[in-house]
């Protein structure tokens, strides 16, 4: 009904407004455009309970380019190749853990990822500044298994996300199985996030797409050898607006993406310290240097 | 050696315990099959399953007994004598020679078993329904019964006049205790297969059922009994097992469990289908199932929590719901949780538990705070067997520059360390491990790894040996 009631009074706007000036029509356009938007918005964000529908990740362009952040209750997916898997894994348990906001992650994951790319440390989720505690991880024996389980979980709301860690191609998440997914996150308002490991992208009905690969760090202080991990992240597929590319870097303290200024080029491999401009850093002052041993 | 014969060849004079020579020369054509004493006890405990129809407290009597409390369960079947009689003809319909006895003690109804079949003693009388019988009927060793028979003392009875002391001096005190058992001046407990479950729902059909539908149905219906009657006592089931008894009788039992008590009867319908659609061999009704049984073997007080106020609390419920769920479909050990572990040892330092009994414990566990402002110092993968690599380094002082992994070449470009790790010496198994020096490592990619040389130069090894244990994000 509310959908009827709007669209109906923006075809009004229109009729009322014809034959004004190009900027004007630009305006409802627009106007027309966010409109449109929010009717093709999840549930959720109407719903209003858990907060913003939209988890904002840090990055200001990111943001912008996903007006506003990653949306919650959607399916997002990950993909890295067979080398990149850590980096993959780092970035999307630190997506995870941005849209979960202190709430149970189910971690679903097949045997084989396991055997390829190694098991889930704790130990290292602390050191990302994330909290185990948590964390429940489910063992899947293949993707099929792991997909049913995915599609059951995201129909749970106490839930905060569930993370699928699918290793190579599967026959098994096809554009059905991916409806399956992005319908029961709907409903439910929990995201879901697939981290597709040695996978190529394929279609399918995920909010946003990610490719990541990781690089080189930028150590922050002067006694530090690297720094915080830096993402190379390719946003190849994004409904509600427009791709894009950035180099991010995830704050380990503060739980947030952050800007990684490209002075450095990777041919050089010299940690050369940058200062956002907004955030003036003591590292700016150090000579460039070479860490070994 | 004979084990075991049929009617007919006992008819030929053939005897438990004959050589098989022997046995051959008395009869040349007798059928000869290997003893195969796995395969009897699998059979005794195939028939155990089946009797668990009549009473839940089934105990082995090995090597081919049973022995069946029915204390309260006979009326169930139209007194002693009927469920007798119903049992015997079942067991003999299905191909099995039957001997059976109900009496006041388990030793007494041996005996009587063992001389002939359908006697049923009054409760009281044990020592009048013993008496005739002969000696080898209480199941002492051969030589107790050959001593017994040559001291003249032929029947129970006669065994029974003679004084405790005197029988307690020839023959033992263990067989004084059996005597008595049989005469029922003493009882002794059975100890049966299964514990006693604490609350059982049944249902019997007079025509065998093999539908899906009728299946889910009963399992429901039964299922509300059962949970209306513990939640009466305030309990809910931690534990539930249906059990499928087939017609041919064959028995399946399939259990779930869950991680909080569960009082609802939609948690107890989702987590059986949840378990019968996963089984990795699905229920084979055969000629239908004619006898449906579900019960918790397994309970715990419920804590009635106030619900209204605290939304966490519903939130933790429904994920502790989704947990149970996941560990029917998959196994409990599927679904786990992390807890810490006090060592510096990388690979121990957390430990894996399953879902369902440690989640309450795992959300309020103390991890170790991580140091503000440092990058991470420990890998987001680690392998569960390091991996070795191909290291060119400027041995032994200078750093790792580069190194070769699965067939791919990494140059180093960011590299800090070492970080030393000896092993844990005060464990036993740890003794002969070597101590470890650890290297985070960025490669001109932006990959990063956590490498370590095995070993300390010159005290442990010559040649250092290089790993690749886990990956950083």
């Amino acid at each position: 009904m509310e959908s009827a009631r709007i669209v109906a009074s923006s075809t009004k706007d229109i009729a009322r407004r014809r034959g004004n000036t190009a900027g004007q029509n630009a305006e409802t356009l627009a106007r027309l455009r966010s409109e449109i938007g929010r009717l093709e918005g999840d549930v959720a964000q109407f719903g209003g309970e858990d907060g913003p529908p939209r988890v904002e990740l840090g990055h200001r362009e990111a943001d912008a380019t996903l007006q506003g952040g990653l949306l919650r209750g959607a399916l997002h997916e990950v993909f890295a190749g067979g080398a990149q898997a850590a980096t993959a894994t780092g970035f999307i348990a630190a997506l995870a853990w941005r849209v979960a906001v202190q709430r149970p992650l189910l971690w679903v994951r097949q045997d084989f990822s396991e055997r390829e790319n190694g098991a889930l440390a704790m130990s290292g989720w602390c050191e990302l500044g994330l909290d185990p505690c948590a964390l429940v991880m489910v063992h899947a024996p293949d993707s099929e298994v792991a997909l049913q389980i995915a599609s059951d979980a995201l129909a749970c709301e106490a839930l905060g996300a569930v993370v699928t860690e699918i290793w190579g191609e599967t026959r098994h998440f096809d554009l059905v199985a991916s409806r399956k997914l992005t319908l029961a996150a709907r409903d439910s308002g929990v995201t879901g996030l697939l981290l597709r490991i040695a996978a190529k992208p394929a279609p399918s009905t995920a909010e946003t797409r990610w490719v990541l690969r990781a690089a080189p760090s930028r150590p922050h202080a002067s006694w530090q050898a690297w720094g915080a991990p830096v993402f190379d992240a390719q946003l190849v597929r994004n409904r509600h607006g427009q791709h894009g590319q950035w180099i991010m870097e995830w704050n380990c303290d503060e739980c947030l993406f952050r800007e990684v200024p490209l002075r450095r080029a990777a041919a050089d491999s010299q940690p050369l310290a940058a200062t956002p401009a907004h955030r003036p850093h003591p590292a700016a002052t150090v000579a460039p240097w070479r860490r070994t041993g | 050696m004979v084990t075991a014969l049929n009617n007919a060849a006992a008819r030929f004079g053939l005897d438990i315990g004959t050589p098989l020579a022997n046995a051959r020369a008395v009869c040349p054509d007798i059928a000869v099959v290997d003893a195969d004493a796995a395969a009897d006890t699998q059979t005794l405990n195939d028939i155990a399953d089946w009797c668990d129809r009549f009473t839940p407290l089934v105990a082995l009597d090995p090597p081919h007994g049973l022995l069946l409390d029915i204390s309260g369960c006979a009326h169930l079947f139209g007194g002693e004598a009927a469920m007798l009689d119903t049992m015997c003809h079942a067991l003999k319909r299905q191909g099995f020679a039957v001997s059976a006895a109900i009496a006041g003690t388990p030793a007494c109804a041996r005996a009587l078993t063992r001389y002939r079949s359908g006697v049923i003693v009054p409760d009281g009388q044990e020592a009048a329904a013993v008496k005739t019988l002969p000696v080898f009927t209480l199941g002492a060793e051969d030589t107790i019964t050959r001593g017994l028979r040559r001291a003249g003392l032929k029947s129970v009875g006669d065994v029974a006049a003679r004084g405790r002391h005197e029988i307690a001096a020839r023959f033992g005190a263990d067989f004084v205790a059996r005597l008595e058992q049989a005469l029922g001046h003493r009882d002794a407990p059975i100890s049966p297969r299964k514990p006693l479950p604490t609350y059982i729902a049944e249902k019997r059909f007079a025509e065998p059922v093999a539908t899906d539908g009728v299946i889910a149905t009963t399992l429901s219906a039964l299922g509300q009994t059962l949970i209306g009657s513990m939640n009466r006592d305030g309990k809910g089931a931690r534990r539930l097992e249906a059990s499928f008894f087939r017609t041919d009788g064959a028995v399946r039992v399939i259990g779930v469990e869950t991680g909080v008590p569960v009082t609802r009867i939609d948690i107890v319908d989702r987590l059986f289908r949840e378990r019968l659609d996963a089984l990795a061999d699905p229920l084979d009704p055969g000629f239908g199932f004619d006898l449906i049984r579900l019960a918790a073997s397994r309970t715990d007080d419920v804590v009635a929590a106030q619900r209204d106020l605290d939304a966490h609390v519903h939130d933790s419920d429904a994920v502790a719901a989704l947990i149970d769920r996941i560990a029917a479909r998959i196994g409990g050990q599927r679904i786990v949780v992390h807890l810490p572990q006090d060592t510096h040892i990388p690979e121990r330092a957390t430990r894996a538990l399953p879902a369902q009994h440690h989640f309450a414990a795992a959300t309020v566990a103390a991890w170790p705070e991580r140091t503000e402002g440092e990058p991470p110092l420990r890998p987001l993968r680690l392998f569960a067997q390091p991996e070795p690599v191909e290291m060119l380094a400027d041995f032994p002082h200078g750093p790792p520059a580069a190194f070769r992994w699965r067939r791919a070449f990494h140059r180093l470009a960011l590299i800090e360390g070492p970080e030393r790790i000896a092993m844990e010496w005060w464990r036993l198994g740890d003794r002969d491990n070597l101590t470890r020096d650890y290297f985070r490592a960025e490669d001109s990619d932006g990959a990063r790894f956590w490498l370590y040389r095995e070993g300390v130069h010159r005290r442990e090894v010559v040649n250092f040996r290089w790993f690749l244990h886990g990956l950083f994000a």
